[in-house]
């Protein structure tokens, strides 16, 4: 490994082309971290904004008109606010009004810190285009299988998780990736409240070593892979969820 | 056919070529303008006044040169991380906006000498935290900003958690939620926000380290431009005329200052 290392330090004396988040011990832990942080990120956005989706959709079917209301305040809000904005109002002006707590160097510290907050409010944020995709989903489902299910006595809840989310869940996956992997690319937002993910590292490097070009380069192909990987997993499981004659 | 494009191909690479050695000291002058990058988030160097304007130090440095071309000024406000980039891509024609003088800046920019300026780095931190040294910063997060050289040095010195934000303001804002234990920056800076009654909690508790001279920089390759530029320096040290800007702008007389105006009196 170390010989790799050293190619890319004669590669940068050679020809001038500076990666030093290869060579450089320091720089490449950083990197590493900021690439640990995106992916730690982008899942817990991604697990809870699919979350936020199936709750919500469910909500947005109930018969009670201040729920509906409710999901759908809720729906407009984030949907129709920039999410840097929101990253802002929830870091700088949410943060501010909480509680805060002792920490361990003697201070006091809001609850949450920048991850915490980027985390929330990303997920927030493709939730809300989350609950109307399934939305679109649930709504692309026959009514007569709805009403074939009520004659057979299921619940409305049953209903819900064992016939309508499982149909829908298929009609909804093309449209589910584009809004996952917007997430993902959305989560370089996070640089701007201080989160240590791979653009704010990448931010650090060029700036100490003055490699603005390289760090270009090296962060377009990082997040092509990076996106790639998400896109060909989702596309596996379209495939493995395919039920044949159905969609 | 073929010659018409050869042809045409010869001027297009005579006007590019001529295009590149055109003088930028000509350009400013048929502009009629003079662009500037300064800071605008870094009282008193370089900030916004009620209506918008950039005033400070730097932007009144900046106009002595504008009036010695005889041209008008425009500014463009600027942060650490793009500053050198605007000046490569030609989007500014001089930037004064409190850079640290460093080697592999020389690389990217001309920097003319002497150096204008200089400063340290310091933090800035509550009263109550009773930082001694800058050892005490281990483990704790610190806040700094994006693209500043010493955030590196702080951790990788004195292992502090550098949480680097894009501008000054959002960085004294998350040091007042309790976001970090500290903000390291340039003590200039500092001094003259300690020195606030909004922050009367706050202190500048350690040793300044590193203290470096700031270079103002032109694109790289305008040696005309620079001669001028080193020229104006000599003058502004010799007259006393960074001495007077610190004085009208509420900032004690720097030593670097003092000494830099002895010496060329």
């Amino acid at each position: 490994m170390e010989m790799v290392y050293e190619w890319f330090r004669t590669l940068y004396q050679e020809t001038g082309i500076n990666l030093p988040f290869l060579y450089d011990e320091y720089d490449r832990n950083r990197m590493i971290d900021g690439l640990f942080t995106t992916v730690k990120l982008s899942l817990v956005c991604l697990f809870f904004s699919i979350i936020i989706g199936v709750i919500g959709a469910w909500l947005q079917g109930s018969s009670f008109k201040w729920t509906r209301r409710f999901v759908s305040g809720y729906i407009q809000l984030f949907r129709n606010t920039p999410p840097l904005v929101q990253l802002y109002f929830f870091y700088f002006a949410i943060g501010t009004l909480l509680p805060r707590v002792e920490n361990d160097w003697g201070g006091q510290s809001p609850i949450f810190g920048s991850f915490a907050w980027a985390a929330i409010s990303l997920s927030f944020f493709a939730g809300a285009f989350n609950v109307e995709i399934f939305r679109s989903g649930i709504e692309a489902v026959p009514k007569s299988t709805v009403e074939a299910a009520e004659a057979l006595g299921f619940s409305k809840l049953q209903i819900y998780r064992d016939i309508t989310l499982p149909l829908a869940f298929r009609v909804v996956l093309p449209a589910l990736n584009n809004n996952l992997v917007n997430l993902v690319k959305t989560t370089t937002l996070a640089y701007a409240i201080a989160v240590p993910e791979m653009l704010y590292e990448a931010n650090q490097i060029w700036s100490d070593n003055v490699n603005v070009t390289e760090m270009m380069v090296f962060l377009l192909l990082a997040y092509f892979v990076l996106v790639g990987i998400l896109v060909s997993g989702m596309n596996r499981w379209e495939r493995a969820m395919k039920i044949p004659g159905y969609g | 056919m073929k010659i018409k494009t050869l042809a045409a191909t010869l001027v297009v690479s005579a006007l590019s070529i001529s295009a590149a050695t055109a003088d930028i000291l000509d350009t400013i002058k048929e502009r009629g303008t003079l662009i500037v990058g300064t800071k605008a988030d870094y009282k008193p160097y370089g900030f916004l006044d009620t209506s918008g304007a950039v005033i400070g130090i730097e932007p009144d440095l900046a106009k002595d040169v504008a009036d010695k071309l005889g041209v008008d000024i425009e500014f463009v406000p600027v942060v650490s991380s793009n500053r050198m980039q605007f000046l490569e891509q030609g989007k500014i024609d001089l930037m004064i906006a409190t850079m640290t003088d460093k080697p592999d800046r020389r690389e990217v920019v001309l920097i003319p000498d002497p150096n204008y300026y200089s400063s340290g780095t310091n933090v800035l931190a509550l009263k109550s935290l009773g930082l001694k040294e800058w050892e005490d910063l281990r483990g704790k997060p610190v806040c700094g900003i994006q693209g500043a050289f010493y955030n590196k040095a702080t951790s990788q010195t004195y292992g502090a958690e550098i949480v680097a934000f894009k501008g000054t303001a959002e960085a004294y804002s998350a040091l007042k939620g309790g976001n970090c234990a500290a903000f390291v920056y340039d003590d200039s800076a500092i001094v003259a926000k300690a020195a606030d009654p909004d922050w009367a909690d706050y202190e500048m508790p350690l040793q300044t380290i590193d203290d470096a001279p700031w270079g103002l920089a032109v694109a790289l390759g305008e040696e005309k431009f620079g001669q001028m530029m080193s020229e104006m320096i000599i003058e502004w040290h010799k007259t006393g005329r960074i001495l007077e800007l610190e004085t009208k702008w509420g900032v004690t007389n720097t030593p670097f200052a003092q000494a830099m105006h002895d010496k060329y009196k």
